[in-house]
């Protein structure tokens, strides 16, 4: 639980080392398969091509339309999921029968494609924002609401018994014993919902949609403007990296230390 | 005997779990009485599934008995009762995610004791259980003793007249168990408390307590009190000693015929029910 388990520094190093290394092979066989073999430029623009096109769209600020759409679903399905999975999965967390019966009956639907349901949303909400809010919700609601149920289901029956003894009322018990010890299953099942949440809304953007990144993306494949379209993948890659490197680090502080 | 001088009074209390008739049907105490007097370690002994961890919980007010009352310290239980008794648990009732300190504290805290007296009088439970050295480690870090000390630590901060404990050093080896016994004697040779202390081991029995309650198998009811009559603190040399030898030998007379009558009738329920309705009815 506590202690420094990572690795010496050496060790580190030298595995970062072939991360970066991996990362630059592939950059200079993109260079090489484009600039030097030949491969047509329709199916794999250079990288300098690429570079050109990244700088232009972040100079011209182009990307701050659909990059704010696509955020914003996020945001929306993801706190949906989060208030939703996290209300229902406590309740159902607080009886051992509800427990048994849906615990399996979520698990079985999670197995379910659910983007199955966007042509489904998209006649109710429309090809706006609305369905793609509705399809990340939705995706990113099983997750969630399993690791609370099992993270509130499975407290120590024995912390409870010795925090009742020592006079807990229901709000100390949960906030320093319910909590605390199902944040760090929760913590697990909110990544998986993060993760999903932002893969279906950009997914289902480029499946049918008016605004956003994943919308544009297709747009330029449309085009050919296979420059400026990977430059927008590369851009979304680093959105999703620098979430990402936010997420971890709020969950360094979620977690027991 | 007048009720003042009694701690705790339990008055024919029975318990059963699940509704008679059913597989997870278990009478678990019946028609139990047993008087705890002001300042004394009260043990609980009998044969596993007696029903003396039960017993314990209700005059915790952790469980409420399906019959019968019992009053402590002449109030009657009618749950949890923070300011006269704290419990110690087996093992693994320190909070993970907190340190013994922020353990220690957490118990006051629920009892709206001010931060200050909180943090002056875990600083008090810490240095009688040795642990001050390890204030900021966390459960995870320490040696099984070391975490029932830091749990005993956490009990005494809340500063009760009664300490309930539920086989308090049943997970631990036997060096570290009679140490930790050494220190409890020690321990009620200056503070008065009053302590009902359940266990499964004779020899902890006989070195601890003033008075040993014997449990009947299940359904549990107190068969025989004995009494030790030895002052604390009681020293290594009480083990070797012939009063010693000769009252577990009697507790273990008095046992025997229980364990062999509580084996059977396992054995049969397991026949009756299944492996796995015995296995997971009623506690210990």
């Amino acid at each position: 639980m506590n202690g420094d388990i990572r690795d010496p520094l050496p060790i580190r190093l030298a595995s970062h080392g072939i991360q970066a290394a991996f990362l630059i092979g592939l950059l200079a066989l993109w260079f090489l398969a484009t600039n030097v073999w030949g491969v047509s430029s329709i199916l794999l623009p250079s990288p300098i091509d690429v570079w050109h096109q990244l700088i232009d769209v972040i100079r011209t600020g182009e990307f701050v339309r659909d990059l704010r759409i696509t955020l914003s679903e996020f945001a929306f399905a993801f706190l949906i999921a989060m208030v939703l999975g996290i209300s229902i999965g406590y309740f159902i967390s607080r009886s051992p029968y509800f427990i048994k019966v849906f615990e399996p009956l979520f698990a079985a639907i999670y197995a379910i494609p659910i983007i199955l349901f966007l042509p489904l949303y998209i006649m109710i909400w429309g090809l706006g924002p609305a369905s793609k809010i509705a399809l990340g919700a939705t995706i990113s609601f099983f997750p969630i609401v399993m690791s609370t149920v099992v993270g509130f289901g499975s407290v120590d029956r024995t912390l409870a018994a010795a925090a009742r003894s020592m006079g807990a009322n229901n709000v100390q018990m949960f906030r320093h014993v319910l909590l605390p010890a199902a944040l760090p299953v929760m913590l697990a099942g909110l990544r998986m919902g993060f993760t999903v949440a932002l893969l279906s809304v950009i997914g289902s953007e480029t499946i049918a949609s008016l605004g956003g990144l994943g919308h544009r993306i297709v747009n330029l494949a449309e085009n050919m403007e296979m420059g400026r379209m990977f430059a927008y993948i590369v851009f979304v890659v680093a959105i999703v990296a620098f979430l990402n490197l936010a997420l971890s680090t709020l969950e360094a502080y979620g977690r027991w230390r | 005997m007048n009720s003042t001088e009694m701690a705790v009074r339990v008055h024919n209390v029975s318990h059963q779990f699940g509704e008679a008739g059913q597989a997870r049907h278990v009478q678990a105490l019946l028609n139990t009485s047993l008087d705890v007097t002001r300042g004394e370690l009260h043990c609980l002994i009998g044969p596993s599934g007696c029903g003396k961890s039960t017993l314990l919980s209700v005059i915790g007010g952790l469980t409420k008995p399906s019959t019968g009352t019992v009053t402590v310290a002449g109030k009657p239980v009618r749950g949890p009762m923070p300011r006269d008794l704290a419990y110690v648990f087996q093992e693994n009732a320190l909070f993970p995610w907190n340190t013994v300190f922020e353990n220690i504290v957490l118990g006051m805290k629920f009892q709206g004791v001010p931060k200050a007296e909180r943090n002056e009088r875990a600083r008090r439970a810490l240095e009688a259980v040795g642990l001050e050295a390890f204030a900021e480690h966390f459960p995870g870090q320490l040696s099984g003793g070391m975490r029932q000390r830091a749990a005993l630590a956490r009990a005494l901060s809340l500063e009760t007249d009664i300490l309930l404990m539920d086989e308090p050093f049943g997970a631990l080896d036997e060096q570290t168990r009679m140490v930790l016994g050494e220190d409890l004697s020690v321990l009620l040779s200056y503070s008065r408390k009053t302590i009902v202390f359940v266990t499964h081991s004779l020899g902890e029995a006989v070195f601890l307590a003033d008075r040993v309650a014997v449990f009947s198998a299940r359904p549990g009811s107190i068969k025989e009190i004995i009494a030790v009559d030895e002052p604390h603190p009681r020293k290594p040399s009480f083990m070797t000693a012939p009063k010693f030898h000769a009252l577990r030998d009697q507790l273990y007379g008095l046992l025997h015929d229980e364990i062999r009558k509580s084996m059977s009738e396992t054995a049969q329920s397991r026949r009756r029910y299944g492996e796995a309705a015995a296995a997971s009815g009623g506690g210990s």
